[in-house]
């Protein structure tokens, strides 16, 4: 498997991660060298198997379609780096 | 009298209801000791007040003749990827500094309801990324252990649950929770000489617990003994309607069920476990621990489960996804660190601010996720490790025809030093490679102390289980101390 530096570039967008060149440079061998010791993946025959979907059986559980909780919107926004007027606040997204 | 520091769970809790000590002096004995030890690295926050105040509800509640409550008197390390209200939270990453949970994860809420007061939150590798804790944001967690060769080289704790191991070996806490995705409460806990079981997926509750790999991740607890892992793991456990993967059955009885008697139980010896270039040391320790079980009554069988090699792989592919979008929620609008560069619009907000608030090794484990869920390489990766988790699942399933549980090792080799490994991701990796199988299946797995090897540090030993059989595990665990007579500990240089 190998992974050039573009693709590196295109995954790290993907991933909304800023890497510089020199980044894209050093990760490009490591990501190649993991994923090629994965690759080993696709010795195993697996034409007549289910992909896993839950790994201990368990029953997807209803509940009532009602409110049970809110009305905690100073808590919701204590965190936030910047809240105005009991929103999250964003840079500028429509001109 | 022994030291109160050296008093494990079960021991303060009936030293406390009996009146020997108070809870207060337990207190008091264990944040004296965590101030101490600030060399070790382990508590990323002390939070002395919240076990003062569970100590003053015990002693108030046995002052007034009221019944305590199961874990009344013993402080606990919190790993700090628990949210624990009104204490900052950080998963030991940058990105989530100044992050102070304003809710409780349902783990500690069943905890501090069990009667447990908190000496802090613990640190560990960043995200629960890394076998070593090596990738804190706040610094390495040091062992207490060292080589008997007078060397004095740091030595990793193991990881995640490193803060977790180091502080229990060296008597800063009595127990602390942990969390395993791929091994991060048994392989620690081999490294530094103590048990840890990580339960049934589904057991306890994940709300609350900052995610890594949700269909993987499991809290479970790690102590100096089995009958406290089982004390522990009792208050931790329970139903939880806010977590859709938690299993809403009763939690059993563990401590009071406890048994080393084997007689009748059958113990598979999976020949896949036997790697090449395993230290000697490791394979005679794997022997002592059939002839323990063996003289406890159980019989053993060598068993064969063939798809254990392909494990590892599938696990590099199904957490990292699992990560690259359980972590997408980082991006520095709703909590954590922003990073908000001039001119920069929304997108660049994003990516400049998990540039900068992401770890090398988080990062990496992000960039593969997202390359192996893009469009193109989904099936070849993700569908294929999904595929192949079914037929290790489905080895295992096999063996439990003939066996109740299997012993391997913990870990590929006692613990190395801070440093020696970190250069090379996939060496660092194979740390995992006896524990990562069943964490694949969901199975209850626990490691507790064998003996120690030349250089004088701790080995592991292994006990996996049926789905729901943490009371088989946890007896199995008991049979191999009770022979194993693991009554080292690390000197205190710190």
């Amino acid at each position: 498997m190998s992974i050039d530096i573009a693709t590196v570039k295109k995954v790290a967008s993907l991933a909304r991660i800023a890497i510089t060149e020199e980044e894209a440079e050093r990760l490009a061998p490591e990501l190649a060298n993991i994923l090629g010791w994965i690759e080993q993946l696709g010795e195993v025959d697996t034409s007549s198997v289910q992909p896993m979907t839950a790994v201990i059986p368990n029953h997807l559980r209803l509940r009532d379609d009602v409110v049970t909780d809110g009305g905690v919107r100073e808590q919701v926004l204590a965190n936030a780096p910047q809240a105005e007027h009991g929103f999250f606040t964003v840079p500028k997204v429509i001109e | 009298m022994a030291e109160l520091t050296d008093l494990g769970v079960a021991a303060i809790r009936d030293g406390v209801r009996a009146g020997d000590f108070s809870a207060r002096e337990v207190a008091d004995a264990f944040i004296t000791r965590v101030g101490a030890a600030k060399a070790l690295n382990a508590f990323l926050v002390e939070t002395p007040d919240h076990a003062l105040a569970a100590a003053k509800a015990t002693d108030d509640a046995r002052a007034a003749g009221e019944e305590l409550k199961p874990l009344a008197g013993v402080p606990i390390g919190m790993k700090d990827l628990f949210c624990t209200a009104g204490v900052p939270a950080t998963a030991a990453s940058h990105i989530l500094e100044g992050f102070t949970p304003t809710y409780e994860s349902t783990v500690s809420g069943n905890l501090w309801r069990a009667g447990a007061g908190m000496l802090g939150k613990l640190n560990m590798d960043q995200f629960a990324m890394g076998s070593s804790n090596e990738t804190s944001h706040f610094g390495n967690v040091i062992s207490p252990w060292r080589r008997n060769d007078g060397g004095n080289a740091p030595l990793a704790p193991g990881g995640s649950s490193g803060g977790s191991s180091a502080a229990i070996a060296a008597r800063l806490c009595p127990g602390a929770t942990g969390t395993d995705t791929g091994g991060s409460i048994r392989q620690p806990a081999a490294f530094t000489g103590i048990s840890g079981i990580k339960p049934t997926y589904g057991r306890c509750s994940r709300w609350g617990v900052i995610a890594f790999a949700s269909s993987l991740d499991q809290a479970g607890p790690m102590a100096r003994d089995v009958r406290d892992c089982a004390i522990l793991l009792e208050a931790m456990a329970g139903f939880d309607p806010k977590d859709a993967t938690s299993l809403d059955l009763p939690v059993p009885q563990w401590e009071a069920g406890l048994s080393s008697d084997l007689k009748g139980k059958r113990i598979g010896i999976p020949r896949e476990y036997r790697v090449d270039g395993m230290p000697a040391e490791i394979e005679a320790l794997w022997q002592q621990g059939i002839d323990w079980l063996k003289d406890a009554g159980a019989e053993v069988v060598e068993v064969s489960l063939p798809h254990t090699r392909y494990a590892l792989p599938a696990y590099y592919i199904i957490a990292p996804a699992e990560a690259s979008s359980n972590l997408a929620r980082y991006d520095g609008v709703r909590y954590g660190q922003r990073e908000l560069p001039d001119g920069a619009g929304l997108q660049d907000m994003y990516a400049a601010t998990r540039a900068a608030g992401f770890g090398d090794e988080v990062k990496r484990r992000i960039m593969i996720g997202t390359y192996v869920l893009s469009a193109g390489f989904y099936d070849a990766y993700y569908t294929q490790a999904q595929k192949v988790r079914t037929l290790i699942a489905r080895d295992f399933e096999q063996v439990w025809e003939i066996c109740d549980l299997l012993l391997t090792p913990t870990a590929p080799s006692a613990a190395f030093a801070l440093g020696e490994k970190s250069a090379d991701p996939i060496a660092m990796y194979l740390n995992d490679v006896f524990t990562v199988p069943s964490s694949l299946a969901g199975l209850p797995a626990m490691s507790v102390p064998g003996g120690l090897d030349a250089g004088g540090l701790p080995l592991g030993l292994q006990i996996i289980g049926k789905p729901l059989d943490e009371q088989g595990v946890l007896d199995a665990g008991l049979a191999i101390e009770q022979r194993a007579g693991f009554t080292a500990r690390p000197d205190a240089w710190w």
